[in-house]
């Protein structure tokens, strides 16, 4: 039997939640002489010291190429791999592991699905679906896609307050939707998507759905069998894991009936100079060496993530946001952007005096690390009249402290340009 | 530490200087007639500034002005550089770019820079350290320069420039 590279970290119920800091090595330190409020979370989550100890000793114990290798640290690493496929679709409740493909994020997952899918579906005047809330990583696959199929894209809006409507998702559906592409959650506003209502409409008119779940899956819990989506993805470092690897799910019907994504080793059946046989799904998808270690980084932080409970772990974040919108916004100068009935994890601001640059240079002296920019969306920066917010977003390990001292540093931000 | 920020290093970059050229820039229009402009853009921040100047025959600049959106920093620096710039030359112009640019990458004793120093009034040379506060916050640097670049791409007559 190959060697179980994942282990749980002791964690059994919800208390976990507000000792859980500690599992973090990246607190142990000071930013500028202050106490440590990441509050960048929206961007890249930190990683627990059992992710980073599933990683390191993998590689120093069971590291080796994966599949068709008949050494003994070759059965390992691919029994580690896949092992770590199954744990994502146990997470995700896929009723099959071969629905689960290894990407290196949640940009190639949906590029992927852009590529495969759409190249090979799509005709001139079909139709994608998206929202004015998408990033950039959401969009630019499908105009790709447009310039090479001839499709068309409409864009469902969001209200002045930052909601996405079924009624107006509804409004830009129609006979010729082939596929419609939203975010489960807003990476700018925090807005949760109606998801499970937009999907429902998709299918009466036959159309798939792709959800980018790229800020949902750490603080929703998402069964993608009750959803009926058809495709689901996700990155591995917005839920504690490493960089370069994301995930994504498909109904098996439609991986397997999609064209392959790269040529190359580990993807086929058979291969002579006159005709290729591709593999099925995953190995179609997945040509090349995959990344082997971040697959057992991303199984040990499913397994923290799951051992801390994602409802609870979403929970907790809600209580923040609450306490730091309310906080936040008795502040002189401040206005909170996005005022969705359901948000999740994020809360962007903009000061009347400051730039959110001047604001992020500020509040990091404060050891407050927030992100200012447009946010890779700057479709909805426009249709909001921004250039850029500051946002802070959440995850497990903040706690009230880190709220008040970004409350603080904003006070902060007023002393110098007030 | 200052009374108004707990933090007085944060002074160093947001001096009184910096925060009164933010908040009210100076040849923040349209020059009508221009004979040079130039799209400045940093596509990561959103910063964004259009500047227009006015050069004669001699090459001496007779009119820069700026329109846009930008942080303080970047805003503050477009606003000082072009009061700086009106009756200029292309090649003082140049010399001040060089200055600033050695002040803000830490290289104030390059060639460039002591050239500068010798040539200017001290009040410009001290704009120009005032906006060099911007070298212990690398993230910000290209904030201050984003202006002084752009100038230089408005001088070439070149449409557009971008730093990341």
């Amino acid at each position: 039997m190959p060697i179980k590279a994942t282990t749980s970290p002791a964690l059994t119920n919800a208390s976990c939640v507000a000792s859980c800091r500690a599992d973090f090595p990246i607190f142990t330190q000071t930013i500028h002489g202050r106490r440590l409020a990441y509050l960048d979370n929206a961007a890249s989550t930190q990683k627990p010291r059992s992710v980073i100890d599933a990683m390191t000793r993998f590689q120093e114990r069971d590291y080796a190429n994966i599949h068709r290798g008949v050494h003994e640290l070759s059965v390992r690493a691919t029994g580690a791999y896949e092992d770590a496929r199954e744990t994502v679709r146990a997470f995700l409740n896929a009723e099959r592991v071969d629905e689960i493909v290894f990407t290196h994020g949640g940009t190639e997952s949906i590029n992927l699905v852009a590529q495969c899918w759409g190249r090979a579906n799509l005709k001139p005047g079909d139709e994608i679906v998206l929202t004015e809330l998408e990033h950039h990583s959401n969009i630019v696959p499908w105009q790709m896609l447009r310039e090479a199929t001839g499709a068309v894209l409409r864009i469902a809006p969001v209200t002045d307050r930052g909601d996405v409507r079924i009624e107006d998702v509804r409004a830009v559906l129609s006979p010729r939707t082939k596929l419609v592409a939203i975010a489960h959650v807003s990476n700018v506003l925090g807005t949760v998507l109606p998801i499970a209502e937009i999907i429902a409409e998709a299918h009466t008119l036959g159309a798939l759905t792709l959800i980018d779940g790229c800020q949902s899956v750490a603080r929703i819990p998402v069964d993608v069998r009750a959803l009926d989506a058809d495709f689901y993805v996700f990155s591995g470092h917005k839920i504690y894991g490493p960089t370069g690897i994301g995930v994504l799910y498909g109904r098996r019907d439609l991986l397997n009936s999609m064209p392959p994504y790269q040529g190359g080793g580990g993807m086929i059946e058979s291969v002579t100079f006159a005709k290729t046989a591709y593999a099925q799904s995953p190995a179609r998808f997945e040509a090349g060496t995959p990344p082997i270690s971040e697959a057992v980084g991303l199984a040990a932080a499913l397994d923290y993530v799951s051992s801390v409970g994602v409802s609870n772990i979403g929970r907790h974040e809600d209580a923040l946001l609450q306490q730091a919108e309310s906080a936040l916004g008795a502040i002189e100068g401040v206005t909170i952007v996005g005022q969705a009935a359901r948000k999740a994890g994020v809360l962007s601001f903009v000061m009347k005096y400051a730039h959110p640059h001047d604001i992020g240079t500020i509040l990091d002296r404060h050891g407050v690390a927030i992100r200012a920019g447009h946010h890779c969306a700057q479709p909805l920066m426009e249709r909001l009249g921004l250039t850029s917010t500051a946002r802070s977003s959440f995850a497990m390990y903040n706690d009230e402290q880190d709220v008040e001292a970004l409350c603080e540093a904003v006070r902060d931000v007023n002393r110098i340009f007030g | 530490m200052s009374e108004e920020s707990a933090f007085g290093d944060l002074r160093d970059l947001y001096q009184d200087l910096i925060l009164d050229h933010g908040r009210n820039p100076r040849n923040f229009r349209v020059v009508d007639g221009a004979s040079h402009e130039a799209l400045g853009h940093n596509p990561l921040c959103g910063d964004r500034l259009m500047l227009y100047l006015t050069v004669d025959e001699s090459g001496t600049i007779r009119d820069a002005g700026f329109q846009g959106s930008g942080c303080a920093i970047s805003v503050a620096s477009a606003s000082m550089m072009t009061s700086m710039l009106i009756g200029k030359t292309r090649a003082q112009a140049q010399a001040l770019f060089d200055f600033l640019h050695a002040a803000c990458t830490g290289q104030e004793g390059s060639d460039g820079a002591a050239h500068a120093t010798g040539q200017f009034e001290g009040e410009e040379i001290d704009r120009l350290k005032a906006l060099a506060g911007v070298k212990n916050y690398p993230m910000r640097v290209k904030c201050a320069t984003l202006a002084w670049h752009t100038m230089q791409a408005a001088l070439k007559n070149d449409k557009k420039v971008s730093t990341e």
